[in-house]
């Protein structure tokens, strides 16, 4: 793979044919999708281009894209890739993200031991039993968005009126945090993951940090509720094996990707079922299909499409070396359609074997809430084509407007009527 | 056919995905911790297969699939 310029004349409006032997021209990562459910238009030549693709990020610097699904499993278990973004080498796929980096971020931005230690405290919490046991209160919670959503309607906006509520109430009762104060946060995790400007996601991320640092100091001085916070403010903090920054630190990752992530996998995973109307009868006939649904809708809609890291060491990827303190992103969309692994991985297909996608990552940063998304997803989407058999679109697929590519992918809105 | 296999899950780099009790439920379960644990009444060998995936499932490549040397 022939190393590129920093700076280079930019691509055609059709780009050249690839082929892993020629690569084209590095391409801008990462890319507005064309349609929601597909990755974009302009990875084509990335996805000829595997395992490894040079991509040019947002401030001109080359980096690494993974494409392979074999190298993204070896790559992301590999301890010599490095998740701490404070590092001044780390590659910057927005300036939002920019901005806020250098402020350490608990789990995902950090790495063993300390990763390890954070992780440990959590895990029992999130296992795939604890989140079996959630079921019935997920369902109590996905019956009644649904019953106060069809009182009030039709027409619905789909992501207001269920996919965001949803996962929001689900992760306030587990963490312990008062789902009075949702549209606080919604919104405030909303421009921490969208901006639009840095100033808007530095913002974002001070006042997250007040509520919860707020919430905490609460929780220590006053009765112990049941809440994920509460355990950990009673069993860590007050043990000293946290201070109160990492606690604030931890709460502000467990609520932001408690809620913004499983609501865009509704929205979108709505979307593309009500697209894809003969995978929808199928699964109506056969609700028994509906875990591997959700399994395939992970794989092919990979709403996390940009997973970073940094290099610390020499890295060699079938013949290819990538270098120390270079960058190396991953694009799950591409990834997990990687048709060495997936024949025809444009198609929906809730036959084939999905589960070894990367949608949830791989590695010592695999999401920690993903047995609960699973039920989440599963619960809710079940449940949502059962009691709306009439559900459809209330405006044209090609109208309803859907998240740029530079952050997680969903829906902005999905105007439904039944 | 006997069992034919020995299962090992290294505690020391398992981070308590679940991914293996969502593989094989009948080989694989996760303790108090949330670390994976073989369930008691695992030699089944139909569960074989199940546990192959199971280890190929691990984000952190925890579990080996061994034939039993004895």
């Amino acid at each position: 793979m022939t190393e590129s310029p920093l700076t280079h004349p930019s691509a055609p409006t059709t780009p050249p044919p690839a082929s892993a032997t020629h690569p084209a021209a590095p391409v801008a990562f990462p890319q507005d999708r064309t349609c929601p459910y597909h990755p974009p238009a302009a990875y084509d030549p990335l996805r000829t281009a595997r395992p490894l693709a040079r991509v040019t990020l947002f401030d001109g610097r080359p980096a690494w894209l993974v494409t392979g699904h074999a190298a993204a499993r070896a790559l992301l278990a590999d301890p010599r890739l490095s998740a701490d973004r404070t590092h001044p080498r780390f590659p910057v796929p927005t300036a939002r993200f920019d901005a806020v980096r250098r402020r350490r971020v608990a789990l995902l931005g950090v790495d063993d031991p300390e990763h390890r230690t954070q992780r440990r405290m959590l895990v029992p919490r999130f296992t795939l039993q604890r989140a079996t046991a959630l079921r019935s209160d997920i369902q109590r919670v996905v019956d009644e968005r649904l019953d106060a959503m069809i009182a009030q309607g039709p027409p619905a906006d789909l992501v207001a009126a269920f996919a965001l509520p949803v996962p929001s109430m689900v992760i306030c009762a587990l963490l312990g945090v008062p789902y009075a104060d949702h549209e606080f946060f919604e919104e405030q995790s909303r421009r921490l993951l969208r901006g639009p400007t840095a100033e808007d996601t530095t913002a974002a991320r001070d006042r997250l940090e007040e509520y919860l640092g707020a919430l905490i100091d609460g929780k220590r001085d006053g009765r112990r509720g049941d809440g994920v916070l509460d355990d950990l403010v009673h069993e860590q903090l007050r043990e000293g094996a946290l201070d109160r920054e990492e606690l604030v630190a931890l709460a502000v990752i467990l609520l932001v990707a408690g809620h913004e992530t499983t609501a865009n996998m509704i929205s979108l995973g709505t979307f593309t079922l009500l697209r894809h109307p003969e995978r929808l009868a199928e699964l109506r006939r056969d609700p028994g299909l509906v875990p591997a649904a959700v399994e395939e809708l992970m794989r092919m809609l990979s709403i996390a499409d940009g997973l970073l890291r940094l290099a610390t060491e020499d890295i060699e990827v079938d013949g290819t070396v990538i270098r120390a303190g270079e960058g190396v992103l991953f694009a799950t969309s591409v990834i997990n359609r990687d048709d060495t692994v997936y024949p025809g991985p444009d198609t929906l297909d809730f036959h084939r074997p999905a589960r070894h996608h990367v949608a949830f990552g791989f590695g010592i940063h695999q999401c920690l809430g993903q047995n609960l998304a699973r039920a989440e997803l599963e619960i809710a989407l079940r449940t949502l084509f059962e009691r709306l058999p009439g559900l459809r679109l209330a405006a044209p697929a090609e109208e309803i407007p859907f998240k740029p590519g530079d952050t997680i992918q969903g829906m902005l809105e999905l105007p439904v009527t039944w | 056919m006997d069992t034919g296999t020995r299962i090992a899950i290294d505690r020391d780099i398992c981070i308590g995905a679940g991914q293996c009790a969502l593989a094989a439920p009948a080989v694989f379960t996760q303790d108090d911790e949330g670390y994976s644990t073989l369930r008691p009444a695992h030699e089944d060998p139909t569960a074989d297969p199940m546990t192959r995936e199971a280890a190929r499932a691990c984000p952190v490549g925890a579990i080996t699939v061994a034939p039993r040397d004895d």
